[in-house]
């Protein structure tokens, strides 16, 4: 434990408030910045916080918070804290906490809640939010007693971050953070953390699973969240190494292996690109690696690589089986798999393979955006590559929900791990800017872009305020089509083109920016791009751009939901754009 | 296929929901349920029995495992187990048509436990389809049945006990003083 310029020392045993203990707690876990909002139930709290080394950020609104603490703890590998009142205070963390939970993100979450002499009487902003959150937690704790504080968020840390982790809340009653009780940090450390007992990976599947890959003639690694979660990147990149195998990411994987590394295919799933489906269709052995086979990316379980035997390395036994059927499972952490597998894999050659690969790239690469001519249209496509080549694709980039997202994954190559910070599986609009801040807040000496749809932006908005307040140098890219964009885009190819509800009309952005004190521009041709995206840099403090890209731009390629991966829709030979309603 | 599950559980608040909640978030219909202390001090066991497709054994017992305040689950579909329910059945008797329903009783091995001037009660314990049984014959009966109450389904496997909480833990699986008021037996450990 270090917190050495602390003037707090936990090991001391002292009679503390429960308030105090709840801080004292925290600096022994090594926090040292929450995210929060203060109300009535959790005021104790704020009143004991100036007597700690903890720094808080204050949002906007709650659902910041939670977002904060995601992004923070994806950025930099360590749990992230959100701290809100009771009832309003708690439910807004709720769709934060949902994301994280989808996402496997460590996060603590602590609720005030009203005393507990008056619980379950429908107090003033009293709400159940164990009960609320039990679906969307690892696991929920609720506090009554200041003798419990400790023990609990103590036991919050170990199981957010131990096994597959995840997003743990703790709901401290009024009273007990008023109350009072001998402070041991160390008395209240959990009992051992005990892996799942379904964990399982002897020396026999391990050899099931060497003579998989060895056999195999076109094999593929599906490299997933798991492999940032475990640190296992080196691992994976000898055994893609060693026996040649060719690399498709998942969208929370990217970064986990460097997407400039020769056998880096690229993106996988709806928005992957073509080859890279193709590759796992024909495949005969995919290797998974801490992924979990979501919709997204197996289009339909009936037609997903019906070719391949399949190798999965998974912490968590409640996903295997579960979306596609596997014939070796190797259960338990994947760095501890990929050590012990290794050693059985001697080599091989798989240039036929990687060949075939290659060719079939055909002329999706020649239909890429990049390479048509400049039209006089800014795409967001350009402002993704722009900025990756700008960046040097060395920013942490925190992304909303929606069109943009699937751009920047396609177009921003992440060869660094948690630099991508994105709401892959619950697909939360909002995400962005607050996932930045915690972002910023994680690795302040970092360049941290926010890039969000001009919907997804207006979510949570608010936390401009938040970014003004502390002064940070972040930049904000709103890729704004005037749409909500991949609504549209699925109202495009699926629904007659009726843009139902989808048009967006919006604030002057650079405006609202300007409202915060921000500074902002806006830009609108491409050959504007790159001045202003290095005037942002060189600012000293946050910087807004407003990207006005076309209209009806679509995603390509794309699997239609409830197709098969080779059944995608590709780029289209000639510019795909019709009329926008601005030309007409 | 009928699953069924034995687990132990923190005995704590708020866990019959988290168990219960796993199920009804796979829109599974528990069937039957019943809780009861354990061998082990602070742990109650649970039976579970719950329609699911075949393959959805593994990921509900996963799935339970997952949960912090499960300490073991057994799968124990299509296992040589012992299965017992129990029910309070309430009849309509008077004076006039009771022996029939003794002798019912005695044919059920069941025992009469409350004897009112216009109603028995019958203690019966058993396999689901006995229980059944007695209570269609009772319908055929002038004897109305007024009440079932019937427990849910208790399961344990057959021979050697299977709590490896307990090994797990380090701890014996001789009951100790606390347990021994509450008439536990010594249960029987695996011969390594």
């Amino acid at each position: 434990m270090t917190h050495g310029q602390s003037e707090f020392h936990p090991e001391v045993l002292t009679r503390l408030t429960g308030a105090e203990i709840l801080w004292a707690t925290l600096v022994g876990e090594s926090v040292t910045d929450v995210f929060g909002y203060p109300g009535g139930a959790i005021l104790p709290a704020y009143d004991a916080l100036r007597k700690f080394p903890i720094r808080h950020i204050l949002v906007r609104h709650e659902q910041g918070a939670a977002h904060m603490a995601d992004g923070y703890a994806r950025a930099s590998g360590k749990v992230g804290v959100a701290i809100a009142t009771s009832g309003p205070g708690a439910t807004n963390l709720v769709t934060g906490i949902a994301t994280a939970m989808m996402d496997s993100i460590p996060m603590v979450c602590i609720t005030g809640q009203v005393s507990s002499k008056v619980l379950g009487t429908d107090a003033f902003q009293e709400i159940d939010i164990t009960g609320i959150t039990l679906p969307v937690t690892k696991h929920n704790f609720l506090v009554s007693r200041a003798e419990e504080i400790a023990p609990a968020i103590r036991a919050a840390f170990q199981i957010a971050q131990s096994g597959r982790p995840g997003p743990v809340l703790v709901d401290i009653t009024k009273d007990a953070q008023q109350a009072t009780a001998i402070f041991d940090f160390a008395g209240a450390k959990p009992r051992a953390y005990a892996p799942h007992p379904m964990l399982h990976c002897n020396d026999q599947k391990l050899h099931q699973a060497a003579e998989l890959i060895r056999k195999a003639e076109r094999p593929v690694i599906l490299a997933g969240h798991g492999i940032l979660q475990a640190r296992a990147g080196e691992q994976v990149r000898s055994l893609a190494e060693r026996m040649q195998i060719p690399i498709g990411m998942t969208l929370l994987g990217l970064g986990a292996f460097p997407a400039s590394h020769p056998l880096n295919m690229g993106m996988m799933g709806m928005h992957g690109e073509s080859w890279v489906n193709q590759a796992i269709q024909e495949a005969d052995l995919l290797i998974a690696c801490g992924m979990r086979f979501d919709d997204r990316v197996i289009g339909t379980p009936a037609t997903y690589a019906t070719k391949a035997k399949k190798i999965h390395i998974e912490i968590d036994p409640a996903e295997i089986n579960k979306n596609i059927a596997v014939d070796v499972a190797l259960v338990g952490d994947l760095r501890e798999v990929l050590e012990q597998l290794l050693p059985l894999l001697p080599g091989r050659d798989g240039s036929a393979w990687l060949r075939l690969i290659e060719a079939s790239k055909g002329t999706a690469a020649v239909r890429d955006i990049r390479n048509l001519p400049d039209s006089g249209h800014l795409y967001a496509a350009h402002v993704m590559h722009d900025l990756w080549r700008i960046t040097e694709g060395r920013a942490i980039v925190a992304t909303d929900v929606g069109q943009h997202q699937m751009w920047e994954a396609q177009y921003y190559h992440h060869d660094f791990p948690r630099t991508l910070i994105t709401s892959g599986g619950l697909g939360t609009m909002g995400f962005a800017l607050p996932a930045g801040i915690g972002a910023k807040f994680a690795c302040p000496d970092r360049e941290v872009w926010v890039i969000a749809g001009d919907g997804g932006f207006q979510m949570t908005a608010s936390e401009l305020a938040t970014i003004a307040q502390e002064k940070l140098k972040i930049h904000i890219a709103v890729i704004n089509n005037g749409y909500l964009g991949m609504v549209r885009q699925w109202q495009e190819f699926f629904y007659e083109r009726n843009y139902q509800s989808t048009p967006l009309v919006s604030p002057d952005f650079v405006k609202l920016a300007d409202a915060h004190g921000i500074r902002g521009a806006a830009v609108r041709k491409r050959a504007e791009l790159e001045n202003v995206v290095n005037e942002a840099r060189a600012h000293d403090g946050p910087f807004l751009i407003n990207f006005m890209v076309e209209q009806e731009d679509s995603v390509y390629p794309m699997i239609p939901a409830g197709s098969a991966l080779h059944e995608m829709i590709r780029r289209p030979d000639q510019n795909p754009l019709i009329e926008t309603p601005q030309d007409s | 296929m009928l699953h069924t599950f034995v687990a132990y559980v923190e005995d704590k608040p708020g866990v019959l929901t988290r168990v219960a909640s796993l199920f009804r978030r796979l829109n599974i219909n528990i069937i039957s349920l019943t809780v009861g202390r354990s061998e082990r001090t602070g742990y109650s066991r649970m039976t579970i029995v719950a329609e699911a497709s075949d393959q959805a054994g593994h990921r509900i017992r996963a799935s339970l495992y997952k949960l912090e305040d499960v300490a073991e689950v057994d799968d124990i579909s299509g296992i040589s187990a012992v299965t017992r329910e129990l029910a309070l059945i309430k009849v309509a008797a008077n004076a006039e048509n009771r022996s029939g329903v003794f002798e019912l009783a005695e044919v059920f091995r069941a025992r009469i436990v409350d004897l009112a001037p216009e109603s028995m009660m019958i203690e019966i314990t058993g396999v689901e389809s006995k229980i059944e049984g007695l209570i269609q014959v009772l319908n055929e009966r002038e004897n109305r049945v007024l009440e079932v109450c019937r427990s849910g389904k208790m399961t344990m496997r057959r021979g050697h006990h299977t709590s490896r909480v307990l090994r797990a833990m380090g701890v014996s699986s001789e009951p100790s003083a606390s347990d021994s008021d509450r008439n536990v037996l010594p249960t029987v450990e695996e011969p390594e």
